[in-house]
């Protein structure tokens, strides 16, 4: 059915219609639209799970992991400072191996105090041991939602839906919202390790020596690293199924390209506007969306800028004392390709500001008179 | 009363859940205190702990001293840990499982105390015990606000200039079903409070209080012995708290002087003729508000 709705209203469709049995949450701006919706769901029925009204947010993900241990499928959202609060028990929840599915519509973490997009919270978890899907519009956030539950399942690893504060969480679009049987066909009912049977009785999470730490941080990283080619099959099937697919990556106008425009999440839509109009100038350019950041697609992301010459990374974010993100990890994959790149980060969009056309325009313009790469970031006002 | 003659077959014939060879230091209250619990509990339930000499007591993998499902949790997520479990066992129709989380003073008075009262105050199903070793023993010794008046510790080498906090009526105040003190001292008492605590639906806390042979300073044989003086001298009186409002108090004490109490603690030797006068001023005046509120019998 197709429905004009807020990117909030299309993630708590997917968590209903995935049959999310416990849902744990508390109130931040700007996620609580979600978890008002499924609170209503839940009053009249139309749940068929339960909700954990918690204190905090620390509290909706310890709830959330010691649920999962008994085989339910659980979800949660949350935002910016909920998000770093939870930051403990996001390690706890992939240590254990527990598929939680959460939304983390991306806000600016204090201080200043605001309340607009900007990554630096989720990608602030980088190294949690969850897996991470960045959102473009609102109907790719209901579609990652329904990819997230089979592929956090089937990984037996955590999973984050990233979505954006206004641009996504309260911005209105039409989206195809799939009915139950199409959903129900695609999900199938959970089917995780229930971890504590009173008539076999075991000890979840022991105290280990060092060598058992290490080996089940390398059985969680070749998890990591596995979940590539699972996340392309779902999403492959996805596509077959309901008509749409996202890829771990998405390139646009590559193949020819002399410079690429790396983006991520909301300004992949406006960017994908400014290629068409700068292709129309003749400039030879392509656009490449990062969709997943963990795992990293690195051999993904080399084949198909192995022989570009030029990258623009433009991104939301920053690691203060180095640059954006995304831009840094972008380096990193590339550090061991043959062909030299320059390579050059621009932040734009920070605390939630427009990234407008024009403001795409002059990255690319500018990127395309450069000799060399500044080392640290170029800011965009 | 009803089933203690149940009590007794089970006290001459116990079936213990904690195995021998746990971790605990030896002479420690509170694997005397977990023994006592979990045989009173039985085999058929989910145990949540959380870093504290608890966990510490239930081994290293890949030993496991407790023999039924447990969870090695974080250590301020004892009670939405256990709620966690506990909603969702139900939401797959089991409904005959109790989920029960040990947690120490640290966990329980200080960095957990925002999440038990957050589900204390959805009342959630869980039964909360509290393993009161009054400091932070796990970690060597440290003050924290369960910590007597005047105790030494590491953190308060010249005696804890604070009294301890009164997690008890922090409890009673959140309403819910059933609250109740216990002692290793009186296995009794502690049993019939665990299997009636069992009975009721909802959140239930139980605080006990476990002596700690280095922490007090105590000769090893010692804590069932300082664990009855804490009871006859009003320090720790035994009692339980129907709905957070009626309190009946389950043991009759032979109100000894509190030097009974002290005088067997390392921790208190410093203590001057003054400071012992004020801990029995504040006890007397603390057994007086219980003995006063038990007298007004139920709502």
């Amino acid at each position: 059915m197709r429905s004009f709705i807020t990117g909030n209203d299309a993630v708590a469709e997917a968590v209903r219609l995935c049959r999310a049995q416990f849902v744990a949450a508390y109130p931040i701006t700007p996620q609580t639209p979600i978890y008002e919706k499924l609170s209503s769901w839940e009053a009249n029925g139309e749940l068929g799970g339960v909700m954990m009204r918690t204190e905090s947010e620390h509290s909706a993900m310890a709830a959330c992991l010691s649920a999962s241990l008994t085989g339910v499928r659980t979800f949660t959202a949350t935002s910016s400072q909920g998000l770093a609060l939870m930051h403990e028990m996001l390690h706890m929840a992939s240590g254990c191996r527990t598929p939680v599915v959460m939304v983390c519509v991306n806000r600016t973490l204090a201080v200043p105090w605001a309340f607009w997009s900007d990554q630096t919270d989720s990608l602030s978890q980088r190294d949690t041991g969850w897996m991470q899907i960045y959102c473009e519009d609102n109907q790719e956030s209901l579609d990652s939602v329904i990819q997230a539950f089979r592929l956090a399942e089937t990984m037996l690893l955590p999973c984050m839906v990233v979505t954006e504060a206004n641009f996504i969480s309260h911005f209105m679009e039409p989206v195809d919202v799939p009915s139950q049987e199409e959903v129900d066909a695609f999900v199938p009912p959970v089917s995780i390790p229930r971890r504590f049977d009173v008539d076999n009785p075991g000890y979840v999470a022991a105290v280990v020596s060092q060598a058992q730490y290490r080996d089940y941080r390398r059985l969680t990283q070749e998890a990591m690293e596995a979940s590539l080619s699972v996340i392309e099959d779902i999403d492959k099937e996805f596509r077959e199924s309901f008509g749409r697919g996202y890829g771990l990556i998405d390139s646009v106008q590559v193949e020819d390209a002399e410079i690429v425009l790396v983006t991520t999440a909301t300004i992949t839509s406006t960017a994908r506007l400014v290629i068409r109009q700068l292709r129309d100038k003749g400039h030879k350019i392509g656009l490449l969306k990062i969709r997943v950041f963990r795992p990293f697609p690195t051999l993904q992301l080399r084949r198909i800028l192995e022989r570009v010459p030029r990258i623009a990374v433009i991104e939301r974010n920053i690691s203060l004392g180095r640059e954006g993100i995304f831009c840094s990890e972008l380096k990193a994959a590339l550090a061991n390709s043959p062909e030299r790149h320059i390579i050059q980060g621009y932040l734009a969009g920070i605390g939630g500001t427009d990234v407008t056309p024009d403001i795409i325009e002059q990255v690319v313009l500018h990127a395309l008179e450069l000799k060399e790469a500044t080392d640290g970031p170029i800011w965009m006002a | 009363m009803d089933g203690l003659a149940l009590n007794t077959i089970q006290e001459s014939r116990p079936q213990e859940i904690l195995r021998s060879g746990h971790l605990a230091c030896p002479g420690c209250g509170i694997a005397l205190g977990m023994r006592m619990v979990l045989r009173a509990m039985g085999p058929r339930v989910i145990v949540v702990v959380v870093p504290s000499c608890v966990a510490v007591t239930s081994g290293p993998y890949p030993h496991a001293a407790l023999g039924v499902p447990a969870f090695h949790s974080a250590f301020e997520i004892a009670a939405p840990t256990a709620a966690g479990i506990s909603s969702a066992l139900k939401l797959q129709g089991i409904d005959d499982i109790p989920v029960l989380t040990f947690a120490g003073d640290g966990g329980t008075f200080d960095i957990g105390l925002q999440s038990l009262s957050g589900a204390a105050a959805r009342d959630d199903d869980i039964i909360y015990v509290c393993m009161d070793n009054e400091a932070y023993m796990n970690t060597g010794i440290q003050v924290s606000s369960s910590t007597p008046k005047f105790a030494w510790t590491g953190t308060s080498p010249r005696g804890n200039p604070r009294r301890k906090k009164q997690i008890m009526e922090i409890m009673a105040a959140h309403r819910i079903p059933y609250a109740a003190t216990i002692s290793v001292g009186f296995p009794d008492d502690l049993t019939m409070k665990i299997k009636r605590a069992a009975g009721i639906r909802g959140t239930r806390f139980i605080h006990c209080l476990c002596p700690c042979a280095p922490g007090w300073k105590l000769p090893e044989n010692l804590a069932p012995k300082v664990s009855v003086a804490a009871v006859e001298t009003n320090i720790f009186p035994l009692y339980e708290i129907i709905n957070g409002t009626d309190f009946t108090i389950t043991h009759d004490s032979k109100n000894l002087p509190v030097e009974t109490y002290l005088s067997l603690q390392g921790r208190y030797r410093r203590l001057t003729e003054k400071e012992v006068q004020e801990i029995q001023r504040e006890t007397d005046r603390l057994w007086s508000d219980l003995r006063a509120k038990a007298a007004k019998g139920p709502h």
